[in-house]
């Protein structure tokens, strides 16, 4: 139990801060953070490759295809729907929000993995922490 | 008796969850297939309904097991009543609150958080009942025992842990909130195996009548090793969210040796068991040996899925799921089926006939075929998925993986009516015993001397 514990409060606080490139909280993210969470989008859309399997995976759906391409496909998908997305009638200020959620998003890391090295079995990706300050490589 | 209403609540409960589960593989197909009825709801009421039949088979039989069984007088029936009572009641809010759109937005626990107070105080009810009925308990305990004591607390833990999110700290650090969200998840998941594995080893100790099965070393060392996956295992979820590698790491080799352990168990008491004995329970026994070979098939999975590199292309597919449904379908469900028809045939009232039996096989076979074929089309959408979704869009690699779709959400049905027909009967034979029982005497229930 105290183990438990001490490691709990380990994970709380360690290495998650440090992240490079990641932005803060603005209140039209948080907002859309909200949304996201009340229309429970995650039953059918991924971060991290964790969620539902019924639409694409989102961590950096705004960056992945470059410039303002995936801002402009997610804002047609989120205001008419389509391809098995439902049209939720949301109003500009809530896609706004949205958007601005998934850009928030984005700037966490990368997903899947596109510059990583494999040693020992295990994965070390470029916004991993340790492979940042390079004492792992 | 109250285990007996629990348990006639959970069959209920994974019926529903089952069709749920069969509109959500359509609408996945046909994505306008009840369209009022959004995947967002189906997918939310199926989780909320086969997780919660797995906490009431295994709160159910704790709660008949300890005075019917293991000569212990409950500490308050009353308490476990408004445990009961409290615990439908939220579960037909959260059912409302899906069926109206209002949704907490977590995986798994998409009812709005308000809704987590009465699950908790629940908890409280039946912790502190299980625990004042134990303090009455003078030899050292079995190691079921020691399992549901552990599972009822790290429940407490791991729920609370689940709703950090609700706190700016947690909630501004994307991160940070996704690996709290599945370290919580992960360890939620090892307290309810807890119960369930302890449910499980104490069926197996009440059919061969042998009670050392859950006191050697090795019923010991899957109880400490449960423990130690428990705390550390979640990490395998998040091989590929930045944080600290050696968390990964660690995650790494703790994550596929709980399994092992727990088959060999079963394994080594199949052995002993003589003849007679597997036929006096052979409908318990039958499921027993079903979630066992289902333990070690899923741990050829498991094995495979926690190898980070191979983690690489299954992670986010439909792989994962069928690590899921093997662990929840194949072994949790199994050992909760052996629980529900151990206690049936227990009590003579409710022995099930030729006929009955002979129905009952069939939803056996119906179901573990449909499973293997159900989960068998999961594993290859979920390679389609990790091979095509890397240079494709989204929309062609769902047509690519179509007929492996198509065919889980077929084997999905099948798996739905062979379970249908087990818990028929088990949903009648329950009903059979609860009216056969006078609460006063309680002791009368059991046929089976105590084990040695």
């Amino acid at each position: 139990m105290i183990s438990y514990f001490f490691y709990s409060i380990y994970i709380f606080a360690s290495g998650t801060d440090s992240l490079p490139g990641m932005i803060a909280h603005s209140d039209e993210s948080r907002h859309g953070q909200e949304l996201f969470q009340e229309y429970h989008c995650i039953a059918c859309h991924q971060f991290y490759g964790l969620g539902g399997h019924m639409g694409p995976e989102l961590t950096n759906a705004m960056s992945y295809r470059g410039g303002n391409v995936g801002e402009i496909i997610a804002r047609q998908f989120l205001a008419n729907g389509g391809n098995g997305m439902p049209n939720l009638n949301l109003t500009e200020t809530e896609i706004s929000a949205l958007i601005a959620y998934l850009k928030f998003v984005d700037k966490t890391g990368t997903y899947p993995p596109k510059n990583y090295k494999v040693k020992w079995g295990m994965i070390y990706q470029e916004d991993d922490p340790e492979w940042v300050s390079g004492e792992k490589l | 008796m109250i285990g007996l209403r629990f348990m006639r609540l959970g069959v209920i409960t994974l019926a529903i969850g089952l069709f749920f589960g069969v509109i959500g593989g359509f609408q996945f197909l046909f994505p306008d297939f009840l369209r009022e009825l959004l995947f967002t709801k189906t997918r939310a009421i199926h989780v909320s309904m086969v997780v919660s039949w797995i906490f009431l088979i295994a709160i159910g039989g704790i709660y008949y097991y300890l005075p019917s069984q293991l000569d212990k007088k409950l500490y308050s029936n009353k308490l476990a009543g408004w445990h009961y009572w409290l615990f439908l009641i939220t579960g037909i809010l959260v059912l409302v609150s899906y069926l109206s759109g209002k949704f907490g937005g977590r995986e798994y626990f998409a009812f709005p958080p308000i809704l987590s107070i009465p699950i908790f105080l629940s908890w409280i009810f039946f912790g502190y009942n299980f625990f004042r009925t134990m303090s009455q308990e003078t030899e050292s305990w079995p190691v079921y025992y020691w399992q549901w004591a552990t599972g009822i607390i790290f429940f407490f833990l791991t729920y609370t842990e689940a709703h950090l999110y609700l706190i700016p700290y947690f909630r501004e650090n994307m991160v940070r909130e996704i690996i709290v969200q599945w370290k919580s998840y992960g360890a939620l998941t090892g307290s309810w195996n807890m119960l369930v594995y302890g449910t499980g080893l104490f069926i197996a100790t009440r059919i061969s009548g042998n009670d050392n099965v859950a006191k050697t070393k090795m019923a010991f060392a899957l109880y400490f090793l449960g423990l130690f996956n428990l705390i550390f295992g979640w990490a395998h979820h998040t091989y590929l969210v930045p944080s600290e590698t050696w968390i990964r790491t660690f995650a790494y080799f703790v994550s596929m040796t709980e399994l092992y352990i727990f088959g060999k168990i079963i394994w080594d008491w199949r052995g002993s068991l003589q003849q007679w004995q597997i036929n006096k329970h052979d409908t318990a026994y039958r499921f027993l040996f079903a979630a066992d070979i289902w333990v070690f098939l899923n741990l050829g999975l498991a094995l495979i899925i926690s190898v980070p590199y191979f983690n690489l292309y299954t992670h986010g597919t439909h792989t994962i799921v069928a690590h899921a449904m093997g662990s929840t379908i194949g072994i949790n469900t199994m050992i909760l089926l052996s629980s529900l028809f151990y206690l049936i045939n227990e009590a003579k009232v409710s022995q099930l006939d030729t006929r009955e039996t002979k129905k009952v096989i069939n939803g056996f076979w119906i179901t573990n075929v449909s499973l293997a074929v159900f989960l068998i089309a999961l594993i290859c959408a979920g390679l389609g998925k990790g091979i095509f979704y890397t240079d494709m869009p989204f929309q062609a690699m769902m047509f690519n993986i179509r007929p492996f779709l198509v065919t889980f959400t077929l084997a999905g049905i099948a798996l739905m009516l062979g379970l249908w027909v087990v818990l028929w009967q088990a949903f009648n034979k329950l009903g059979i015993l609860n009216g056969s029982i006078d609460v006063s005497k309680q002791d009368e229930v059991r046929v089976n001397k105590q084990p040695t």
